[in-house]
């Protein structure tokens, strides 16, 4: 692909592929990134832009591609090796040292120093000065751990302002930024734009791409499947763009019979440290033979709803019901012995235990049901570990092999495959299909149907649209913490979940008739 | 066998590495072939070697430091670390002597109550694994990390053991035949089979603790904790009971091992098992665990328990100055862990590879950046 316009191109990446144990998260990617403009990436959860970006800044190393930099071929294998050539980066996690103050925070690693010494003095008075710029009051010395979300967020934006950038990467730079937060970050970005600092924009707030972008590029399953200039873009191109064509082959919604109610969830709420509520006054219905979706842009609170009926946070409060029985003070042993099961969002983190065998991990949860006379029985579990094997197509040679050999489809589905054997009446599944290629999505969803004509209840949380749509008896969107809108089968469509997971819904029209209840 | 990462033991997951490379497998049984090679250089080099009675002395050492060690096991496979084994060890013997000496004094009654030997046992034991609860509470429940909690109970624990008797020695623990409580000598000195009886009990405890560690839902658990918390955690596995409870076990096999010492030694000091926490550990790691947990075996643990016992015995054999040996025991114990690293490295090449093998042909043959 070439330049559409006569705007330059300070940095190309050419053909880029990245290959993981199991998965190939790019295949033969194009990127130009624009001198002086807003070069906003677009794609759903796992479609490559976090790699592509980790790509540019030195965290990871392409398998096979090239990137040019005004004209000139370079290479880029370290972070340090990103700043050389002006790149910075603002990730998505806050990377700060919550207990360093805010100017050691901007300075680490390139510190002010004179004979070897660190001028704190002078670095204060730069801090203030980027402090000033970004419209923020907040004293150099304030310790950062002390500071909310949003500000924090501030300061990773000043960190990589005080390197001298000519590109810098916005990841969800917004995610956690007040209204007010984001005018001025915007206002900061028009004046990066005049001084000829490329900036590479990754948001899931559609209105806030079309607001800002110049230049478009859209992913998709490691793929690069458009890239438009501002004039070309309205927000159906993105959205076309981003779901494809196929979307509707892939998922097929299969009917199910929708029985009775299986979990009652009125009122829960989590507080937010430091004040508000990051699940607020969440209240709805769960049947059995349902699958409802929840969507929720990142922070909405969907992964913390789930975690707090799980009872993994203990703060919650508020009245879960699950067969009619009260989970009220009940640890997660005793949740999931109820029937109630999590797949989580970070298959790495919570879902799997890297240093056992496939099998081991299917087991983990249902260790009880294999007993004999006190003991493991292999053979007990060796029927249990084939059949999920079996009925959920785990691609396996040996189930003693270690987790970490399968691909992220697969190590997804022994995930699932745990959750099943502890015979759970509600499955609650966060992003199950981040990161696994559009095969193994496809047969997630399959599982998904099978499992509500079975009869159990089906709660899921999912960034991508076409998932929801697709698949849900029932959306429920979350935003802030707040369910804003349920829609019914009939009711659902890309725009009324779109609209209502930023806020701009009327609850009160579309309150569904058991919510009124 | 548990855990599909052992560095040892492990048939399956062997085969499977000789298929895919020979270097692995030899870097997997490096301890064994340690061992061997060790055991030739000794039979060689030493003629009082391999006679009975010097084997006999080596593995009895071996099995105190193979039951400490198998206590630490346990501790270290959910990623924490026990340093007040070496202190329950003195305390235990203090404990054990001080019920045959002086009896339980009851100041109340002005009465001192004498048990017989079993009963002396047993609460010995028990007072060892209640130093391990007060670990694991520490731990669990006050959130201090493993490290400091323990390092904290090896000085009270051994404040402990010095109070009992002011830092004096319960001597000649053979007991009074008026008031029942005598053959504690036997623990130490007896034999079954022509074997002491602490080799028995290492083979009892390696039985038990293998079978604790592969077939129950515990010994599953502890791997579990240490190989990703958070995900045991939400697959329901209780995990601070299951912290707790490695901490009593290594209380216990410390408590043990502190009975077995006074028993060879028919005499109590308040000072032995200093520094004993430390071969415990080197012990473990040895025998291929991760300090980070979740990795390791039983059996890897006795073989490293042999690896430096026989080390220790052979050099004193042949005759190496003290200052040689301590430095030869500090090489070997970090060249076990940089062998290691080569393991686990080779082992991710190899799945890479594996992995790059199964991408499909039309993205491949491109130059890398």
């Amino acid at each position: 692909m070439n330049t559409l316009t006569n705007d330059e191109i300070l940095l190309q990446a050419k053909q880029i592929t990245k290959v993981y144990p199991g998965t190939i998260a790019l295949k033969g990617v194009d990127f130009n990134i624009y001198r002086g403009k807003v070069n906003v990436l677009i794609g759903e959860n796992g479609a490559g832009k976090s790699t592509l970006m980790k790509i540019l800044a030195g965290v990871e190393r392409a398998s096979s591609g090239q990137l040019l930099m005004n004209g000139q071929e370079i290479s880029i294998n370290s972070p340090r090796d990103a700043s050389h050539h002006g790149i910075g980066i603002i990730y998505q996690e806050l990377n700060l040292y919550p207990n360093l103050s805010v100017a050691e925070n901007i300075f680490m690693s390139h510190q002010m120093t004179r004979f070897g010494m660190v001028q704190d003095k002078e670095q204060q008075a730069r801090t203030r000065d980027l402090m000033g710029q970004l419209e923020q009051d907040i004293e150099p010395t304030t310790i950062v751990s002390d500071l909310r979300i949003g500000q924090q967020q501030i300061i990773e934006i000043a960190k990589a302002l005080a390197q001298n950038v000519r590109i810098l990467i916005m990841d969800e730079p917004t995610s956690a930024l007040s209204n007010t937060e984001v005018e001025v970050l915007f206002r900061i970005i028009a004046e990066l734009k005049t001084q000829d600092v490329a900036i590479v924009y990754i948001s899931h707030k559609l209105d806030e791409l079309l607001h800002i972008g110049d230049y478009f590029t859209v992913l998709r399953d490691g793929q690069l499947v458009a890239e438009a200039p501002e004039s070309d873009v309205n927000l159906s191109w993105i959205v076309h763009s981003m779901v494809g064509r196929d979307a509707d082959s892939l998922f097929k919604h299969s009917d199910h019979a929708i029985k009775q109610e299986v979990l009652r969830v009125d009122d829960l709420t989590l507080p937010r440290v430091g004040g508000g509520f990051v699940v607020d006054h969440v209240s709805f219905r769960l049947h059995a033979g349902e699958v409802v979706g929840i969507y929720g842009l990142m922070g909405a609170g969907r992964t913390e709803l789930l975690e707090s009926l799980m009872g993994l946070n203990s703060d919650a409060q508020g009245e879960i019901l699950l067969n009619g029985k009260s989970l009220h003070g009940l640890d997660i042993k005793s949740r999931i012995k109820l029937g109630l099961s999590l797949v989580p969002e970070d298959r790495q983190l919570r879902g799997l235990v890297q240093k056992l065998s496939v099998g081991h991990n299917i087991t983990l949860a249902s260790l009880s049901h294999y007993l004999r006379f006190m003991v493991l029985s292999a053979h007990k579990e060796r029927e249990s570990i084939n059949r999920e094997v079996r009925d959920l197509h785990i691609k396996v040679a040996n189930c003693d092999n270690l987790i970490t050999s399968l691909s992220g489809g697969n190590q997804q589905k022994v995930v699932v495959g745990k959750s099943l054997l502890t015979n759970p009446k509600v499955l609650m599944l966060d992003e199950p299909t981040r990161g696994i290629d559009v095969a193994a999505k496809g047969e997630i969803f399959e599982i998904i149907n099978q499992l509500a004509l079975q009869g159990l209840g089906v709660l899921f949380v999912s960034s991508e649209l076409k998932e929801i749509v697709a698949m849900a008896d029932r959306v429920l969107v979350m935003w802030k913490g707040r369910i804003m809108a349920e829609l019914q089968k009939h009711e659902i469509s890309q725009e009324k979940i779109v609209a209502a997971s930023v806020g701009a819904f009327s609850k009160k029209v579309h309150l569904t008739q058991e919510a009124k209840q | 066998m548990s855990g599909a990462s052992l560095a040892i033991g492990d048939t399956k997951a062997i085969k499977q590495a000789v298929r895919s490379d020979p270097r692995l497998l030899l870097l997997r049984l490096r301890t064994l072939i340690a061992l061997i090679i060790l055991v030739i250089i000794f039979t060689f080099t030493a003629r009082a070697f391999l006679t009975s009675g010097n084997i006999i002395i080596l593995v009895k050492q071996v099995a105190l430091n193979a039951i400490l060690g198998m206590g630490m096991t346990f501790v270290i496979l959910t990623g924490g670390i026990d340093l007040s084994v070496g202190s329950i060890v003195g305390l235990a013997g203090m404990i054990a002597g001080g019920l045959i000496t002086e009896g339980l004094l009851l100041p109340v009654f002005g009465i001192s109550i004498f048990f017989n030997i079993p009963i002396v046992i047993a609460i010995t034991l028990v007072v060892g694994m209640l130093v391990g609860l007060i670990n694991g509470l520490i731990i669990t429940r006050l959130n201090v990390t493993p490290f400091i909690a323990t390092l904290g109970m090896l000085y009270m624990a051994r404040s402990a053991a010095l109070l009992r008797s002011n830092g004096a020695t319960f001597p000649n623990l053979v007991g009074n035949e008026m008031l029942g409580n005598t053959g504690f000598p036997l623990l130490g000195a007896g034999t079954l089979l022509g074997l002491p009886w602490a080799i028995w009990l290492m083979v009892g405890f390696v039985i038990v603790t293998t079978f604790i560690a592969t077939r129950t839902p515990f010994g599953r658990q502890v791997y579990a904790v240490g190989g990703n918390e958070r995900a045991a955690e939400l697959s329901g596995v209780p995990v601070q009971r299951i912290k707790i409870l490695v901490y009593m076990i290594s209380g216990l096999c410390a408590a043990v091992v502190g009975l077995i010492i006074t028993s060879q030694l028919v005499s109590a000091h308040p000072a032995t098992g200093t520094n004993y926490e430390l071969n415990a550990i080197a012990v473990v790691v040895l025998g291929g665990a991760s300090l980070s947990g979740g990795r390791g075996s039983i059996f890897g643990t006795i073989i490293g328990a042999f690896v430096i016992v026989v080390l220790n015995n052979g050099m004193v054999l042949i005759g190496l100055s003290e200052f040689v040996q301590t430095g030869i025991t500090g090489f070997v114990i970090v060249a076990a862990v940089v062998l290691d690293q080569f393991q686990q490295r080779l082992q991710r090449q190899i799945t890479l590879q594996q992995a790059a093998a199964q991408v499909p042909e039309n993205i491949k043959g491109k130059e890398p950046l």
